[in-house]
């Protein structure tokens, strides 16, 4: 029988791969990344084809609109008769282009763990409590300067089964569109300081030190709301490129 | 040029949120494309998510909103109102690794696909092609091309597999 693996496993093995591409530019986590058991069998092994054409689909991508998304759904502590239990905070940010140009009126979607670290999914069987005040999903639409604001509690760190004792740090899942469909992101917001950054194959994923600093929030005093919630600021940038059509009008 | 936010695993637990009623049904009355999604071991993966966005059959890819319309009073999804193409469909794979999506035929004459799976650090992007004579596929090393054209199975039902790794792992694209 194989041993179970543990930490110590797990770490020799990011420390192995980090090692490999020190003082790489790295913006995007490698796919093939075995700390990360399952990314083993689903990452493709033959390099990607890469496409030049000006008239390709994906440089443009989907529209959202004011009919996509209700008023409650950015504030996650509404969206039940009582306050859900945890930490409130506040995530806001903007999502810009590589240019810096912001992206308005798109569509951002979140999901996360409750303040104990549970999904409201079946099948996560983590033994921490659900809260009935607490679904855990939220969508906003980008304003004008490509800003967003999701009201919520601060997600709980949760165990997985990756290897023996391996936790997630605390983290909200972001989905985002940009102004192409080449630009679409869906990744993890981290915040400031959490003790698990170093175990977790998942951040460690991505193999430069700056970049997985790109994926850190930043606690913002100006933003946390006197007697109700502290403030994070986290601004998303999309990478790939988009139609110049398309780049006019936004 | 500002550095780019990286990406980040789907995870297993995305279905509670992204996946909304009707997300594969962008028409009635045109074409259905269905298929299962593999990993390197041929295995179905029960846990991918598709998102498919194309051009209406006149090649317009301009899109349009309300693809998840929601109802303003209680919140509840309440479906496409069927009077615009939007261009943009979510389907998340069932327990058999399987999907289906309902459309009409894209007048480009193909579909984009992008692949999100726990255990996929970052998305993959594809391409549904529905006539081997297509000049991109003249670009595509003529063993591989068959991995992105949908099979016929019937008059406009179209089978299409998905393979993130192994002997029949699909053509994966790069935008730059
Ligand atoms: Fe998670």
């Amino acid at each position: 029988m194989i041993p179970p693996l543990s930490q110590g496993d797990i770490d020799r093995e990011i420390a192995e791969v980090h090692e490999a591409h020190a003082g790489e530019e790295a913006n995007q986590p490698l796919r093939d990344f075995a700390p990360y058991r399952s990314s083993i069998l689903r990452h493709p092994k033959l390099p990607a084809l890469a496409v030049k054409d000006p008239e390709a689909a994906e440089l443009a991508g989907p529209v959202f609109g004011v009919s996509d998304v209700t008023a409650l759904d950015s504030d996650l502590t509404k969206q039940h008769l009582g306050e859900p239990l945890g930490e409130r905070i506040t995530v806001r940010g903007r999502v810009l282009d590589r240019d810096g140009r912001p992206v308005r009126g798109q569509l951002v979607e979140v999901w996360q763990a409750n303040a104990s670290g549970r999904y409201l999914h079946q099948r996560d069987d983590h033994p921490a409590p659900l809260d009935p005040n607490f679904s855990g999903v939220g969508r906003c639409l980008t304003d004008d300067e490509g800003r967003y604001l999701f009201t919520t509690i601060k997600p709980g760190p949760y165990p997985w089964r990756n290897h023996v004792n391996a936790w997630r740090p605390a983290h909200i899942h972001f989905s985002v569109f940009g102004t192409a469909f080449t630009q679409r992101l869906v990744t993890q917001m981290y915040f400031p300081g959490d003790p698990l950054f170093p175990f977790d194959p998942v951040l460690q994923s991505v193999t430069d030190e700056r970049a997985r600093q790109r994926l850190v929030s930043a606690y913002d005093h100006d933003l946390s709301v006197p007697e109700f919630s502290l403030g994070y600021r986290w601004d998303i940038v999309l990478d790939g490129p988009a139609a110049t059509w398309m780049e006019e009008g936004r | 040029m500002i550095k780019p936010t990286p990406s980040q695993t789907i995870g297993p637990f995305y279905g509670f949120a992204l996946p909304f009623p009707g997300g594969g049904d962008l028409a009635t009355g045109g074409i259905t494309v269905q298929g299962y999604v593999y990993d390197g071991d041929g295995v179905p993966v029960p846990d991918a998510l598709l998102e498919f966005w194309q051009a209406d059959p006149s090649g317009d890819l301009r899109g349009r909103p309300g693809s998840l319309r929601r109802d303003p009073v209680t919140g509840a999804v309440i479906g496409r109102h069927g009077l615009d193409f939007t261009g943009f469909g979510r389907v998340p794979t069932d327990a058999d690794g399987r999907y289906g999506l309902r459309t009409l035929m894209p007048g480009n004459g193909y579909i984009s696909v992008c692949v999100f799976a726990r255990g996929l650090l970052d998305h993959l992007f594809t391409r549904v092609y529905f006539d081997r004579d297509a000049a991109f596929l003249d670009t595509v090393p003529a063993e591989r091309r068959e991995t992105l054209l949908a099979v016929p199975e019937r008059e406009d039902f179209y089978r299409f597999d998905i393979h993130l790794q192994g002997e029949k792992e699909t053509v994966f694209l790069d935008f730059g």
